[in-house]
């Protein structure tokens, strides 16, 4: 069997794979929890510390030591339940995971087994059109994290193959949150959408909550993505596989959409699916196997001794119930409310990762469709082309709120604004300035204006003659040579009430 | 001048409190005491000598300038080699911590420190303090003074032999089925287990989490009293530490000490008594019940059925959490590495053969014992079943408290027993924690105080359990009888046991 599973090379095409099976998923995300100290000591939980600085004898696992609880993760642990719609249990331990590896100093794992501390709840997940999948949530549960193990002088980077490994116990005792689906059914095709969706709606939640920086680049946000096909909806469960550390948004599309096939073709061919783990490779877009989960994976849990129940008072959960800021979700639907966008240009705003620049720009005192105009306008343009993220363009909603300003006040024109903008983005400093550095303003003054169109009307006597005769569209070509010769900083409308008053038609 | 090793600590910190003596004096008379016994009775590991006598020089210096100190502050003091010492080597008696240094104290070794006890050394104890006799020591046998060729009971055999050798005044022990009352017994010495959580075991290397207690092992009541307030109280470091403040020991133990014991209500264990235990021990406990009458104290029979389970049940219990806590002993971060003597040189395979080379038989056997009780399939019918038993046994002990302030039992079912006599058969090893083993599983404080001797001139134990945090009831009472005892012999029980030197 484990030979069919490794050596099926051939991949079914997606858009057949799902015509003929049904995808199940199940996702189970680690996120590490932003704590400053660790779950079980006051060692630091900061990120890129000199390997083994940050440690105490608990999470060495030095003889003796004694966990204590850390009381900030379980708050954190409460918010993420409570987002999730989860119920809080009342009283919940924590467990002995037993098996031996060095990047677990203690050869356990103190993790949350049978009594989670949140349970039974559900998240509704966006996809970019729109469509909202429900995914329930079967429970999140807090443990610690591992060290980091280092394999050198492999070719793979992994442990077969390794001349020798370092271990890093910085990470050793870092809070997690572990949160786990239940089976996701219905997303049909869809599935490896639903998939990213959902994990992204949660890195979300866990940066509006504030438990974590949630970067998937650090590791602070990890899936495994359970995947198992089922020849129709109403066909018992198949065999599941499931990918571990899959540790990006488009991986985990990716990862679901290689698994789909593969196992299609698994199927198809008559075998079984084996029930392993499985290893994402990021530069091929496939997966191949890992450890095969047997009756051997027996981690003889059992409550931790060392610990004593966590029964958060109900008042407390109540407490911070009150205090959770408000979701990603509901902010959308608020701030859709707010500026009357409609649905596509809400979703193009999400989409584009500009929400917070809008917000920020509206709050500057610019309008939601000027605010808009700007960041979905010129600057999404600008983003694609240099590829990059809008928020890292070098200008702040304060500069679009400044130069909407300027044209709002009849300053600059659009034409001008756009020279303005070109300024700010090339450095050289707010909307104000790059105005008065490039001598962008308007011309207003009457007296350099008649100049410029006295020349315009001399060096085209034609276009005189005709608008004197009463055709005035011509008007236009003298308009644009004045408009030149000021370099575009003259009210064009201004132009025209002067050239046809010079004109005396 | 008088043998400052014959003194009891209480006595000594007078003299020192009074400046009749320093503590320079003490230690010294000690670390010289232990030189000149310590190679029959091996009870002793490591001897801090330099370390003990610059505490020593410290605290004559600020007593000399008047600065207000710890009543025991220059009192010297034995810590079993099973709680971790900064800067003086830690061992738990096993092979595959050969050489460790700690980097940290544990909390009690803190609040020692800080009182400024002079610590003399670690003390010998039964491998990760599994077993009854220390003959699990990694590093040799302790011998009893009373008879240098009988165990001093375990595991904390070391720290008792110590204390009964005029070693050392007081020793930390600690207790996970009676390693601090059976040595006390068998070697005529007060132990007291403390209630579950009452002294923190952060710093203790682990062998059974939700049973293992440290506490004092001394030559009275009372000194015990003392060094008990010292070490216990809440530890913010131990999540399973008691958080109310303890009791007055120190206060119960001088009201004890009067001999007035009248409306209290003893309670006489039904299930501990009767086979297994030899005849001169029942008969020393039954003519100290009649002692306790006399004082006062209405002796009533109270029945506890489950306990007649419990060394069952604790034998899976125990094994299950140590198959756990000994697995970070692997060769990774500290002590014995041993690389396997064929094949590749894996992380997997060190682990093994640093476990294989640096565990002695007794460990293992625990360990595989409770690796199988938690294994997937008989958790239920073994640690599982096991938990019930000890709820029973709670229950137990919750309807006996109605019934009687205190409970009494032999300590021991035998007096100390000859080398080797039960090393090829643990079940009658197992059998000697008979007595001690329900106090653990029940959380409830226990003592062992001297009783007298055996026809053949060994110490026999008597043991008082008290209710959870009322640990000061056990001090009055044992108080009381250690000093009808002392009474009616003349003299504390140790001045009849051999001279050593």
């Amino acid at each position: 069997m484990t030979a069919v599973s490794t050596m099926t090379a051939e991949l079914v095409d997606y858009a057949e794979a799902v015509r003929r099976y049904d995808p199940v998923l199940g996702i189970e995300v680690h996120v590490e929890l932003g704590t400053r100290t660790k779950m079980f000591c006051a060692a630091e939980a900061s990120f890129g510390a000199e390997p083994n600085s940050q440690t105490t004898p608990v999470s060495l696992g030095l003889p003796g030591a004694l966990p204590v609880l850390n009381r900030t993760a379980v708050e954190y642990a409460i918010r993420i339940g409570l987002a999730l719609n989860c119920q809080i249990a009342e009283t919940c331990r924590f467990a002995r995971k037993n098996y031996f590896y060095p990047d677990v100093p203690k050869n356990f794992q103190t993790s949350q087994y049978d009594e989670p501390i949140a349970f039974e709840g559900w998240l509704d997940v966006e996809l970019e059109d729109g469509t909202v999948h429900r995914v329930e949530i079967e429970r999140a549960h807090m443990e610690e994290d591992a060290g980091k193990n280092t394999h050198v002088g492999g070719a793979t980077g992994r442990i077969h193959g390794a001349e020798y490994s370092l271990v890093d116990y910085n990470r050793a005792g870092i809070p997690l949150v572990e949160i786990v689906t239940k089976p996701i059914l219905g997303a049909g095709e869809r599935a490896p959408e639903v998939a990213r969706a959902y994990v992204q709606a949660l890195r979300d939640i866990f940066r509006t909550l504030g438990v974590s920086e949630a970067r998937m680049e650090r590791g602070n946000v990890r899936a495994d993505v359970n995947v198992s096909l089922r020849p129709s909806p109403d066909a018992p469960l198949g065999t599941r596989t499931e990918t571990k550390n899959v540790n990006s948004f488009r991986s985990v599309e990716r990862a679901v959409r290689h698994e789909i096939s593969r196992q299609a073709a698994v199927l198809d061919s008559g075998a079984t699916v084996v029930q392993e783990t499985r290893h994402w490779h990021e530069d091929t877009g496939t997966t191949t196997a890992g450890r095969v989960k047997s009756d051997a994976d027996d981690y003889r849990y059992f409550p931790e001794p060392d610990l004593v129940p966590v029964a958060p008072s109900r008042d407390w959960v109540e407490e911070i119930r009150a205090g959770l800021p408000e979701l990603p979700q509901e902010r959308r639907r608020r701030l859709q409310a707010e500026w009357g966008y409609a649905d596509a240009e809400m979703r193009d705003a999400v989409n584009a990762g500009a929400l917070d620049l809008i917000e920020a720009t509206v709050a500057a005192g610019t309008s939601p469709a000027g605010a808009r105009k700007w960041w979905m306008g010129e600057l999404a343009r600008r983003a694609k082309q240099d590829e990059v993220a809008l928020s890292d363009l070098s200008i702040t909603p304060e500069h679009i709120s400044q130069l909407q300003g300027l044209v709002d006040s009849g300053r600059i024109n659009d034409k001008l604004a756009r020279q303005v903008l070109e300024g700010v983005l090339a450095g050289e400093g707010s909307p104000d300035e790059v105005v008065s550095a490039r001598g962008l303003e308007v011309v207003s003054d009457d007296g350099p204006l008649l100049a410029a169109i006295d020349d315009a009307l001399a060096a085209q006597p034609d276009v005189v003659e005709k608008v004197r005769g009463g055709n005035l569209g011509p008007v236009g070509a003298i308009i644009g040579a004045v408009m030149k010769a000021t370099r575009g900083q003259a009210d064009a409308k201004r132009v025209r009430e002067l050239v046809l008053e010079r004109i005396g038609s | 001048m008088t043998d400052l090793t014959r003194l009891s600590a209480a006595q000594l910190a007078d003299a020192l409190t009074a400046r009749e003596v320093s503590s320079a004096e003490v230690t010294r008379a000690h670390l010289d005491r232990i030189e000149a016994t310590d190679d029959k009775l091996h009870a002793f590991l490591h001897v801090s000598a330099d370390d003990a006598l610059a505490t020593a020089g410290d605290v004559d210096q600020r007593r000399a300038s008047g600065e207000e100190l710890h009543p025991l502050a220059g009192v010297p003091i034995a810590v079993k080699d099973v709680v971790v010492t900064k800067g003086i080597p830690t061992t738990a008696g096993s092979k595959i911590l050969e050489g460790w240094v700690p980097p940290y104290d544990a909390t009690l070794v803190e609040r020692i420190r800080a009182a400024r006890l002079p610590i003399l050394g670690k003390t010998n104890m039964d491998e990760f303090a599994m077993g009854s006799s220390t003959e699990h020591s990694a590093f040799g046998n302790t011998r009893n003074p009373w008879d240098l060729e009988r165990i001093p009971g375990g595991s904390g055999g070391g720290s008792a032999a110590a204390v009964a050798a005029f070693e050392a005044p007081l020793a930390i022990g600690t207790d996970t089925g009676g390693s601090i009352r059976q040595p006390g017994a068998v070697t005529g010495t007060v132990g007291v287990k403390p209630t579950y959580g009452g002294v923190s075991r952060y710093g203790l290397i682990a062998m059974a989490s939700s049973l293992d207690q440290a506490g004092p092992v001394t030559r009275t009541v009372l000194d015990a009293a003392l060094l008990h307030e010292l070490i216990g109280g809440h530890d913010p470091r131990d999540s399973t530490s008691i958080p109310e403040p303890l009791p007055s020991l120190v206060a119960a133990a001088r009201e004890g000490a009067t001999g007035d014991l009248k409306g209290l209500r003893v309670g006489v264990v039904k299930e501990l008594s009767g086979d297994g235990y030899q005849a001169d021990v029942s008969a020393r406990f039954a003519e100290s019940l009649d002692v306790l009458r006399a004082l006062g104290a209405d002796v009533v029979e109270v029945s506890c059925p489950h306990f007649d389970y419990a060394l069952a049940a604790y034998y899976l219990i125990m094994p299950s959490e140590a198959s756990s806590n000994l697995a970070k002993f692997d060769g990774m971060r500290f002590g014995l590495r041993v690389e396997p003597s064929e094949g590749p040189v894996t992380a997997e395979r060190v682990m093994a053969a640093t476990r294989g080379a640096g565990f002695g038989d007794e460990v293992k056997r625990r360990i595989i014992l409770g690796t199988y009780a938690l294994s997937a399939g008989y958790y239920d019918a073994y640690y599982g079943s096991a938990q019930k038993v000890r709820t029973l046994i709670q229950r137990d002990f919750a309807d006996a408290f109605a019934q009687a302030d205190v409970l009494v039992s032999p300590t021991a079912p035998t007096t100390a027993f000859k080398f080797g006599e039960k090393l090829d058969d643990p079940l009658a090893m197992y059998l000697n924690d008979v007595a001690t083993i329900p106090a653990n599983l029940a959380g409830v404080p226990g003592m062992s105080v001297p009783n007298g001797l055996s026809a053949d001139g060994l110490p026999v134990g008597f043991q008082i359990l008290a209710p959870a945090k009322a640990d000061d009831r056990m001090y009055r009472v044992g108080a009381a009888l250690e000093a009808a005892h002392e009474q009616s012999w003349g003299a504390p029980l140790l001045t009849r046991a051999p001279e050593l030197s």
